[in-house]
């Protein structure tokens, strides 16, 4: 066992050793290859231009540049739900900006219906679920889009716009078909930060207090959105 | 563990930070200048111009406006129209089209929002449409239908038929089926109730308005396979309002 040891160490020493006689043999050769390299490696240097231009020649499509159209962000302000008094209200919204004019936009929101005064002084339940949400689908315009300055030394871009849409109002269980209308003030602090300070109408019909009637739920919100 | 987990973050991220430098977009000016504005609208002022034979860089785009940055690190808003007169390293004028009528014709993707009338009550949904030609095309639709006695969920898949895409006011047919939930309004008692499959049969018009809108009007007529005796029948108007891409 020992002896295949030795015999298998011996040949790789050999090996080795003649691998290295092989190079050094072959060193004298490769070194004219090698200034030759360099030589022609100068011509071509010469040949072409000193300054690489720095840019690549290709063609700039539409495909390879970024967009920012969507928008998305979350709100909070009070809505003033009729005959139940104003109570705190939660949303997002979504948005995509079609031009600079037009853009849509979804939001859902979040609140709680309090008591009718037909509750409170007639100590009366007319229902049990106060969880009033709503879903908009709207259309807005740009309408004055401009600058608002801060100071002397701060402008900022700034939109004011109105919206109008549809969708539904869900107050003791039950969903209305809902008109809203309204106006926003979008403010840019940078390309992918705004704020948003809106007034909206939500107009439906309702028969819970009794009679059939057409309710206003006026909301004012301020939210902050992010572009994407 | 937690160092192998942060090393494959960090070589994802500058994974991610090199393959976006690939994707910078260089102009130069072809016209005497072109004008920067604050942001991305014609409402907002302009403040610099870039002169002929300067280089700009493009960022980003809102709508129709590109976000760039020149060669002295200003940046700012410039149009469509004044993109359009820039040259693209391999000196040919920028490819930034506006969306044309044709580009409606052979839109591939469209969806959009609509509202209107089923069965007496209110519809609310949206849409959305995949085109395998110019004249076929297969759409999905989910709507809310809020009635005075009921309100449902809806959910349709339909084939749609354009036989003259080019007219300006294109005429539809479509063919589809579908599933509604009803759910009765808990004041009233005598209504219908549950889960139903349905087909229908409809017709519609759309036509382009301009940039990547279009408007839609569709009549719908269904038939809803109810687990009474007799089925029923609804007739739906929808308008639209849509845009493509």
């Amino acid at each position: 066992m020992a002896s295949r040891i030795c015999v298998f160490l011996l040949t790789v020493i050999v090996s080795g050793g003649l691998n290295s006689i092989t190079a050094l043999a072959a060193g004298g050769d490769t070194m004219p290859a090698q200034t030759v390299d360099a030589e022609s490696q100068k011509q071509m240097i010469q040949q072409e231009p000193v300054i690489q231009p720095a840019i690549k020649r290709r063609e700039v499509s539409e495909a390879q540049i970024d967009t920012e159209n969507f928008e998305i962000g979350m709100y909070a302000g009070l809505l003033s739900i009729e005959d139940f008094g104003t109570k705190p209200v939660y949303g997002t919204r979504l948005a995509y900006h079609i031009t600079e004019d037009l853009f849509f936009e979804g939001t859902l929101g979040l609140s709680k219906a309090g008591e009718t005064s037909q509750e409170s002084i007639g100590n009366t339940v007319l229902f049990v679920d106060r969880k009033f949400s709503y879903y908009t689908m709207a259309l807005g315009y740009n309408l004055l889009p401009g600058e608002t300055f801060i100071g002397r030394n701060h402008a900022f871009n700034t939109a004011l716009y109105v919206i109008a849409g549809v969708g539904s109002s869900k107050i003791a269980s039950e969903s209305h078909f809902t008109a809203m209308f309204g106006a926003g003030y979008r403010f840019i602090l940078t390309d992918w930060l705004a704020i948003h300070a809106t007034v909206r109408d939500h107009i439906y019909t309702l028969d819970v207090t009794g009679i059939q009637k057409k309710n206003n739920s006026i909301e004012m919100s301020l939210g902050a959105t992010y572009f994407f | 563990m937690q160092r192998l987990l942060l090393s494959v973050l960090v070589s994802l991220w500058v994974g991610w930070v090199s393959a976006a430098e690939v994707e910078r977009n260089f102009v130069q000016v072809a016209d005497p200048y072109i004008e920067m504005h604050t942001g991305p609208g014609r409402g907002y002022p302009v403040f610099y111009v870039i002169n002929r034979d300067d280089w700009a860089e493009i960022l980003y785009r809102q709508t129709d406006w590109f976000k760039v940055r020149t060669d002295a690190g200003i940046e700012g808003w410039v149009s469509r129209a004044e993109m359009q007169q820039t040259l693209s390293p391999d000196g040919q004028h920028v490819d930034i089209k506006e969306a044309s009528r044709d580009d409606f014709i052979a839109r591939k993707w469209d969806m959009g929002l609509f509202t209107g009338d089923f069965g007496g009550g209110y519809s609310i949904g949206t849409f959305g449409g995949y085109h395998m030609t110019e004249n076929i095309s297969i759409e999905a639709s989910f709507a809310q239908i809020l009635g005075n006695v009921s309100n449902s969920y809806m959910l349709a898949f339909n084939l749609v038929e354009e036989p003259f895409p080019e007219w300006v006011i294109s005429p539809s047919f479509s063919l589809g089926t579908g599933r509604i939930k009803t759910t009765p309004r808990s004041t009233l008692t005598q209504t219908k109730d549950g889960t139903d499959n349905f087909s229908f049969y409809g017709i519609g018009a759309r036509m382009h308005l301009s940039h990547r809108f279009f408007l839609r009007l569709d009549y719908n007529n269904y038939v809803v396979f109810t687990s009474r005796n007799n089925n029923e029948e609804v007739r739906e108007w929808r308008a639209g309002f849509a845009f493509f891409f």
